[in-house]
């Protein structure tokens, strides 16, 4: 994927929150809608629990095109933890535990050149991963796929983190500077 | 909050991440993630590690009618607006233990356990077990091993045990390797919120008897 095409999804998510756009949607839905789907049969679910919560983690992209941020994380990104807590949602019936909101105080006009960062981080991430040898790349497949506990999760993940630390540890410490 | 020595390791972070952690460590992993922003920057990672799996699972065929139905759902008006998981002002609790208490700390309905310990368990589904456990200064916690992880964060307060001291904010990973200890340091109640995978192992005969009649 390059980083074009994901500046794409960025635009597209605006033009569902500012204008409603359907076509703009009908084009993120044709990309992910496939994509979390298999996902999610990858990681068990049946193909029918997986259409049904397909249809809703997308959405509730509609719904919360809003609260999307790209100075914060990539479009990809917003997407799979959509998509991973409408899935237990739907299994425990309940809404899972999440992290409490930063006050992240004045917003900023969310900058175009953030979200261009954060998503050549996530290209070069994704990158990175593919160019991890086999039995580890393996290792977190299996993890996100849900085959492996924590417990069986090693410690020495060895992932390439280090390709999209820099932008989100930034935007903490900038949140830190403006509340001190 | 300043001065965190213990953090979540990868492993905790990464299955968080993607969705595979029981019930009751999901509370235990957003609790400390709330205060921790060493250990949200690294959560916000493991999610782009999991975005990145969903870029390259390759494609599922959809329903035929796919789009339609979720464009139906979109325009249904059975579909409540989520509250986003904010603190309220006061008390003590991050905000997805106050979802799970109900409120803060004086909402807590504790139970004695003896010793001058008081615990109060949450509910969730699954196997694994999440407590809030409120440890007078000076006092142990009945020494315990385990059979699985046990995850201790603390609240308020202190305890130390064999491995290091534990303050607010600090979290303690323990596998079944560790025998361990914990005493609540001198001063206000320590509080805390403990999650296992399996019933604790306790060594003395006593906490032992009572081990099924109170759930620790």
């Amino acid at each position: 994927m390059e980083t074009a095409k994901r500046l794409e999804w960025n635009a597209e998510i605006t033009a569902v929150r500012e204008d409603r756009d359907q076509e703009a949607f009908a084009r993120l839905f044709s990309h992910f809608a496939p994509r979390v789907k298999a996902f999610l049969m990858k990681s068990g679910s049946s193909p029918e629990f997986a259409e049904e919560c397909t249809q809703e983690v997308m959405a509730t992209i509609w719904r919360k095109a809003h609260m999307f941020d790209g100075s914060k994380a990539s479009v990809s990104t917003w997407i799979f933890t959509i998509a991973r807590n409408r899935k237990i949602d739907m299994i425990r019936k309940q809404r899972r535990p999440e992290p409490e909101d930063l006050p992240w105080g004045p917003e900023e006009e969310p900058s175009q050149t953030d979200a261009l960062i954060i998503e050549e981080e996530t290209e070069r991430l994704g990158k990175a991963i593919a160019e991890l040898p086999e039995k580890q790349r393996k290792l977190i497949e299996r993890a996100y796929f849900g085959e492996l506990s924590h417990s069986e999760i090693a410690e020495e993940t060895g992932l390439p983190l280090g390709t999209i630390k820099s932008r989100i540890r930034l935007a903490l410490e900038r949140l830190r500077h403006s509340m001190s | 909050m300043k001065d965190i020595n213990h953090h979540l390791t990868d492993a905790l972070l990464m299955a968080y991440s993607a969705g595979t952690l029981p019930e009751a460590f999901d509370v235990v992993v957003a609790t400390h993630v709330s205060l921790c922003d060493e250990c949200r920057a690294r959560m916000h990672e493991f999610d782009a590690v999991g975005g990145s799996m969903m870029e390259d699972v390759g494609t599922a065929e959809l329903n035929d009618d796919s789009f339609e139905a979720t464009m139906a759902l979109i325009t249904s008006s059975d579909w409540a607006e989520e509250p986003r998981p904010i603190r309220s002002t006061k008390g003590i609790f991050p905000a997805p233990l106050q979802d799970y208490v109900g409120d803060d700390i004086d909402a807590v309905n504790w139970r004695k356990i003896g010793g001058g310990v008081q615990q109060a368990i949450l509910k969730t589904t699954g196997d694994a077990t999440v407590r809030l456990l409120r440890i007078p200064g000076g006092v142990a916690v009945p020494d315990h091993g385990h059979r699985g992880t046990e995850l201790t964060l603390v609240l308020q307060g202190a305890f130390r045990d064999e491995t290091d001291r534990f303050g607010p904010g600090d979290i303690e990973v323990a596998n079944e390797d560790l025998e361990h200890k914990p005493v609540a340091e001198d001063g206000v109640d320590c509080i805390c919120l403990a999650a296992t995978d399996a019933p604790l192992r306790f060594n003395a005969m006593i906490p032992r008897l009572t081990q099924g009649l109170f759930r620790i």
